[in-house]
């Protein structure tokens, strides 16, 4: 079973988002990860660009798929986990932890509709039907 | 496997016998133009090369060697005699932009292909231009959008694919400048008639439907969606990559498409060449002739001569610097003239025997097909699902584990929508005794994998290689050989 | 029935197994209205002897000719190993090599293609190969415009002198995409184009300039001073080049202080046959930085499980089986068999050889050039250093001359008239290391002959032979 830490929080389409103050750190989940193997590839935002809310930011690959990463909320990037160019394995081994892909400010007035790790935990049940 | 033939290289060796006499001419190059390095090529005798490559060679699989049962790829035989025919010094030093009057050896053969196309797909126009199908589509959805376009209808933004569709169709469509809009298949396979109804309008180009599926099965309402789609105002592409299910059964142009490809490599037998050249010329309906790729062969007063713009002023353009793969036109009229009318008729007719033959041994075996209810077309497919499940072995294992039994694997993992997934297209070409063969190999595979599953797991066991590491090759990307 | 094996009675066995009681039945799914009744317009089958000899004589129609036509597809001697190991069934019969175990020896050849090419252009890395030279340029445009998203503009700079088919190709291809493309004049004195051109040209973000060597005209491009300019405005270079001439010219990746981004062209000076016109090869170099975005498959090293060395097809996540809508290109074949006949070639030839090949031609052209100098009106129109081909001006119709030569079983070269009417009567002729001597004297004294007579009057009788001759 793939681990969906309480403190977290999450996206349909399988981003894990940390709240430290006003700044947002974006990953993908244990699950995302595992579903799609070893990854060799991350394409990540240009740090100082302005995402908007569900916006495709980013692309991880593995050797037999890749998936697109949407932003949860509209904001600037202010930081992109550089690591990941050279080691993109960091996701699998630490998808919640070194395997962060990027950490965005929110404009005002914009909060994320994101799901608590009960509700994704049901979310990902549901899907293996 | 065999050494690179850069390890072979000694300084200064060479195939003296190919290196053309030195010439007393004067060079007038500019000595900054000049090349100061040579480039990394192989030091190696003729001998060497020869010797090298016919070994890499025998690292291969192919049709002159294994049964190739790869579901969507029409893998029958490739007439030796047509290859040698397009291999006379008359058709291979025969220039591209020499004068019609010199050419007309090789315009008469593209001009009666061209006709044939027409005849078999009940189209009015053909162009043998495109290089490959992904450019026939390409061709296609461009023909689609000229149309709109002269028709002043900017309003057409969206293209339909139905979730099964080859991946080239939403790729084609957004290579076109398209946004693609995925329409679900229903459980025996069609396409959601409900869904499709809600998708068109206005905004609707065009959809590109793949017939029979690539699902392996013949989508029933044609008609249907013809209708659906001309009614909103939108054309119907008919990607050819299964067209050998139908020669001469039933027509594209008699369904309601406006537009196909038709892949030469699969249904006229071109070879594939490990990986191309391909052919995809394209058929249209009376509507789209005028918006065709150049250049066309025309026939006046007996005599070929090219078309080009100055006939075709709406045409989507030039998709290749001459006239697209020459030779590969030549080698599916030869074919074509080889099968000729009856010949023609049968091919869909013994696609499907032996399809459906290998689908009832597969059945009476113990494997499930993924649409049990449904005639198979020229390909069917079974799902591994429960197997996966139960024994822990994958398609992917069961397609390595054919390889040690001399056979090539079927498509795997293809169309996405069924699970753990064997796409398998015997085609017409093959012998009972082989289909037998292959049967009796995944039978034999299936029992291995309840009594000694890592023997799968593990496979392949007899080829120059075992399972390599893409993960490795994707994270190290090592494109060129250094020197160490 | 041709190439289906089965006997009445493997079908009947068949039938009964798949419990149907005639094929007919297998295709009940299908509305019995819409199945065709037959196909009256295809020719009845023929033997292979039939075929032989329709297709001799066919062949022979077009047989014979004396060549002096280049224009982007080039006669040159290919030993007979090339094709007679390429037309092995195993090479020529296999795949697409996605079976990676069951197709290294495609595999292997193809690492060992993309070494040759990408050092034949002085690059870091070379692709599987694209459909030919024309698609290959319009997928280096593509993307140089995906590498530089930043700037919105898309404007690529591609010269007049760039062959004429191949601007065509790129417009059909990268129209569909908001791509805009400038064409550069070329001088008229020179044929080339012009830093002074180019400058007055773009008062805007440029994406790419597109640097052919040789041009269209034969004649060489200050490839140095190009690059330097295109990479002082922040656009990438792209070279579209003759592979065989970088075997003496300086080669794309040592132009300028930094070399070309990204090289493209034909592939069939190396080893495939002319086959009116296909099929080719395009091929595709690019520095490693930009590899990612390299359009169509490409080969990589690794281990198997092991740890013995082998090959698969790698960065597939970028391709339209997994990517579909959202893939760098459409394409799903590369030119497999053409790459192939290549990658023989270039081992045959050796460094040494393949320079020696390019130098022959370069010193035959100019050999041609020497002896159509001594005939009476015709023209250089561009006089530059050229590799091997060359602008003449005639004096007469250049239709009519080639339609004359063309009887005497001579092709003179590549009418400019329709796509460089600016020119005037124009011919680009192409020598190479074919030629010998005594052809070129036969061409010189026949098209001398030929303009002392030709007049634009008999231009229609012309025709009429012509149909009397194929009827």
């Amino acid at each position: 079973m793939n681990s969906v830490p309480k403190k977290l929080q999450y996206s349909k389409t399988h981003e894990w988002v940390r709240k430290d103050d006003d700044i947002l750190t974006v990953g993908i989940t244990d699950h995302a990860q595992t579903m799609l193997g070893d990854l060799v590839y991350v394409e990540l935002p240009e740090p100082e660009s302005s995402l908007e809310s569900g916006q495709e930011c980013a692309v991880v690959e593995s050797v037999k798929a890749a998936a697109d990463i949407y932003s949860p909320v509209s904001g600037e990037v202010i930081e992109i986990n550089e690591a990941l160019f050279e080691t993109p394995q960091l996701i699998n081994d630490d998808p919640y932890g070194k395997g962060w892909l990027f950490r965005v400010r929110p404009y005002e007035n914009d909060s994320p509709h994101l799901l608590n790790s009960e509700q994704y935990s049901k979310q990902v049940a549901s899907e293996a039907h | 496997m065999s050494e690179l033939i850069f390890e072979l290289s000694h300084k200064g060796r060479c195939a003296t016998s190919q290196i053309p006499r030195r010439s007393a001419a004067k060079i007038t190059i500019p000595a900054h133009l000049l090349r100061q390095d040579e480039p990394r090529l192989p030091e190696v005798s003729e001998l060497q090369v020869v010797r090298h490559f016919t070994k890499l060679s025998r690292a291969n699989f192919s049709i002159d060697t294994q049964f190739y049962p790869l579901g969507s790829c029409t893998m029958k035989y490739n007439p030796r005699g047509v290859h040698h025919l397009a291999m006379l010094d008359g058709f291979l030093n025969h220039h591209p932009l020499s004068l019609p009057v010199n050419s007309q050896g090789y315009l008469a053969c593209a001009y009666e292909l061209q006709e044939i196309l027409k005849a078999m797909t009940g189209m009015q126009g053909v162009s043998l231009t495109p290089m490959a199908g992904a450019q026939g589509e390409f061709a296609g959805v461009a023909m689609i959008r000229a149309y709109h376009r002269a028709r002043n209808d900017a309003a057409r933004t969206e293209i339909l694919v139905p979730d099964a569709a080859h991946g080239t169709n939403p790729a084609t469509a957004a290579q076109c400048g398209y946004t693609v809009r995925e329409i679900p298949t229903d459980k025996d396979g069609n396409v959601d008639i409900e869904s499709l109804r809600a998708a068109v309008g206005p905004q609707t180009a065009g959809i590109m439907l793949t017939n029979p599926s690539t699902l392996g099965v013949f989508e029933q309402k044609i008609e249907e969606i013809a209708t659906i789609v001309h009614t909103a105002g939108g054309l119907l592409y008919y990607d050819g990559a299964n067209l050998n299910a139908i020669l001469g059964k039933v027509r594209p142009g008699d369904m309601g498409f406006d537009v196909m490809h038709i892949n030469l490599h699969k249904t006229f037998a071109t070879p594939h060449g490990g990986g191309g050249p391909g052919g995809g010329p394209v058929a249209v309906s009376e509507r789209l002739v005028p918006f065709m790729p150049m250049p066309i062969v025309g026939k006046k007063d007996g005599f070929y001569d090219w078309l080009t713009e100055k006939e075709y002023p709406q045409t989507i353009g030039r998709l290749s610097a001459f006239m697209g793969n020459a030779g590969i036109i030549l080698r599916a009229y030869m074919y074509a003239r080889l099968l000729g009318k009856e010949g023609m008729e049968r091919v869909a007719e013994f696609a499907t025997l032996n399809a459906n033959y290998l689908l009832a041994r597969l059945k009476a075996a113990g494997f499930t097909p993924a649409y049990a209810n449904r005639r198979a077309s020229h390909e069917f497919i079974i799902t591994l699902k429960t197997e996966a499940k139960e024994l822990h072995i994958t398609a992917l294992d069961v397609a390595k584990r054919l390889l040690d039994y001399d056979f090539h694997s079927p498509t795997m993992y293809f169309p996405l929508l069924v699970p753990e997934c064997l796409l398998i297209e015997p085609t017409e070409t093959e012998t009972k005794e082989v289909l037998d063969a292959f049967a009796d190999a995944l039978i034999q595979i299936l029992h291995e994998a309840k009594t000694q599953p890592e023997l799968v797991r593990t496979a392949p066991h007899t080829l120059p290689v075992k399972r390599l590491d893409e993960v490795k090759a994707a994270r190290e990307l090592d494109l060129v050989y250094r020197e160490k | 029935m041709p190439f289906i094996p089965h006997s009445v009675n493997d079908i009947k066995q068949m039938l009964a197994t798949i419990d149907v009681a005639n094929i007919e039945q297998l295709f009940d799914e299908i509305p019995v209205h819409l199945r065709v009744k037959n196909l009256p317009a295809i020719p009845e089958s023929l033997t292979e002897m039939e075929l032989g000899r329709l297709m001799r004589a066919r062949a022979h129609l077009d047989s014979e000719l004396l060549c002096f036509i280049g224009a982007g597809a080039y006669e040159h001697h290919i030993p007979a190993a090339v094709w007679s190991i390429t037309s092995r069934g195993e090479f020529m019969t296999a795949y697409t090599p996605y079976q990676a175990e069951a197709s290294q020896g495609t595999l292997q050849l193809l690492y060992e293609y993309q070494t040759m090419m990408a050092s034949l252009m002085a690059l870091d890395i070379s692709n599987a190969s694209m459909y030919d030279g024309a698609t290959a340029l319009a997928e280096a445009i593509l993307m140089a415009v995906r590498l530089n998203r930043k700037n919105k503009s898309n404007r690529i700079l591609l010269p007049r002198a760039v062959h004429p088919f191949y601007q065509d190709v790129v417009r059909t291809i990268v129209s569909q995409q908001g791509i805009e493309i400038i064409e550069v004049p070329y001088d008229k004195t020179t044929g080339c184009v012009s830093l002074e051109t180019l400058d007055e040209m773009t008062k805007e973000d440029i994406t790419a300039l597109v640097i052919p060597q040789p041009n269209f005209f034969g004649v060489l491009e200050e490839v140095d001073a190009l690059t330097d300019w295109a990479h002082s405005k922040h656009a990438l270079a792209i070279a579209v080049v003759n592979p065989l001439a970088m075997a003496l010219l300086k080669a794309p990746g040592q132009w300028g202080k930094s070399g070309a981004d990204i090289a493209c062209g034909e592939g069939q000076p190396l080893g495939v046959p002319l086959a009116s016109g296909g099929p080719y090869y395009g091929f595709l170099c690019c520095k490693k930085e930009l590899v990612r975005q390299l359009p169509g498959r490409v080969v990589g090293r690794t281990v198997d499980s092991e740890g013995k060395q082998g090959f698969v097809l790698t960065m597939q996540a970028r391709e339209q089986h997994i990517r579909r809508a959202k893939a760098t290109s459409n394409i799903c074949t590369n030119q497999g068999l053409l790459v192939t006949a290549s990658t023989i070639y270039m081992s045959l030839m050796g460094p040494k050889g393949l320079r020696q090949v390019a130098l022959v031609s370069h010193q035959n052209a100019q050999l041609l050039q020497e002896k159509l100098a001594t005939i009476s009106g015709i023209e250089f129109v561009f006089q530059m250093p050229n590799f091997h081909e060359w602008v003449i001006r005639l004096p007469k119709s250049v239709d009519v001359v080639l339609r004359e030569l063309a009887k005497l079983k001579v092709q003179a070269g590549f009418s400019l008239r329709q796509v460089y009417p600016e020119l005037g009567e124009c011919l680009l002729v192409c020598a190479t290391e074919t030629k010998t001597a005594e052809d070129i004297e036969k061409f010189v004294t026949l098209l001398t002959s030929v303009l002392s007579l030709a007049s634009h009057s008999n231009d229609k009788t012309e025709k009429k032979s012509n149909v009397r001759t194929y009827l």
